[in-house]
């Protein structure tokens, strides 16, 4: 069972790390709409996902996950956000669980924008 | 919603979007009444009077960026389909109690889904937001109470990793204590 003195271990040890997540300006923006449209469209696998593989490749200090609400294109919803400091603000759509490793790797990781999953290659 | 769990999150957020300090849910699952009971309460802005008798109308909504709120209607929805009901009562600047309840043995029910990933998603995004979960079966209860945690941490951020891990594991060994250990 969890307990609360492994909570305090984990506690001593995010110590000795939490300044160098404090001085992370650069950190890249995940944002994962999550109002009744993006739920009920399936955003929280998809937040899990992104959760799931920045975790897996050990990034958590450089990326961060979040939710947002609706901006507004309910009709592609689940719809990611991704902001990196000094770079537009990309908006991918109709995102699935699966997509989320290309999305990962080739954006966040590599920089190249996975054009086929975003509004504008969706839209046209 | 294909999962009760998702209607939490989203009234949940209404919550968070009322400035609450604190928000409560509490999920009641008994085989022995045929009762699912979920409560959502919070310490936020609250609501008048009116806007509490205009909340479950889908064309009444805060919001200025559309004309439509579907997230408390569709809850009310779920739960009357089953033949139980729905409830919120509201004071300006105290805070609002939502209170839904079902048959769980009718056959419109919805599932309850993944509500531990609700409450981690929650506290994941609102890591300056108190939560406190409890969850109760026939065989047992459990609360996480996120005050409680903070009290340990000393500072370190509820949305830190290791401690969210922590907190998923809580809630799971938690779960399959109170379901007997049976697939969910």
């Amino acid at each position: 069972m969890k307990s609360l003195a492994e909570l305090k271990a984990i506690r001593d040890k995010a110590r000795a790390e939490i300044d160098l997540r404090k001085e992370n300006p650069n950190a890249a923006r995940v944002l994962v709409g999550m109002a009744t449209c993006g739920i009920a469209a399936g955003a929280r696998p998809v937040l899990n996902a992104f959760v799931e593989e920045i975790t897996k490749r050990g990034l958590t200090k450089d990326i961060t996950v979040t939710q947002t609400g609706c901006i507004g294109i309910c009709q592609y919803e689940p719809v990611v956000e991704i902001e990196i400091p000094g770079q537009e603000k990309v908006t991918y759509v109709k995102v699935a669980p699966e997509m989320v490793p290309k999305i990962v790797n080739d954006h966040l990781v590599n920089k190249n924008v996975v054009t086929e999953y975003t509004i504008g290659a969706i839209s046209n | 919603m294909r999962e009760l769990s998702l209607n939490v999150m989203d009234v949940a957020q209404n919550s968070v979007r009322a400035d609450a300090h604190l928000v409560t849910i509490t999920v009641t699952d008994s085989d022995k009444s045929d009762s699912l009971i979920i409560t959502i309460a919070d310490d936020g802005c609250g609501m008048t009077e009116e806007q509490v008798s205009q909340v479950t109308d889908p064309f009444f909504t805060t919001r200025t960026t559309r004309k439509v709120g579907l997230g408390v209607p569709l809850f009310k929805l779920s739960a009357e389909q089953t033949g139980g009901s729905f409830n919120i009562e509201s004071e300006l600047g105290k805070g609002t109690v939502t209170t839904v309840t079902y048959v769980k043995s009718h056959v419109d029910m919805t599932p309850l889904g993944d509500i531990n990933s609700t409450v981690s998603i929650l506290i994941r995004c609102n890591p300056d937001i108190d939560f406190v979960f409890t969850r109760t079966t026939d065989k047992g209860s459990f609360t996480l109470d996120t005050r409680e945690l903070r009290v340990v941490l000393e500072g370190v951020p509820l949305d830190t990793p290791d401690v969210l891990e922590w907190i998923e594991q809580f809630l799971k060994e938690n779960t399959e204590n109170i379901y007997g250990g049976a697939e969910l």
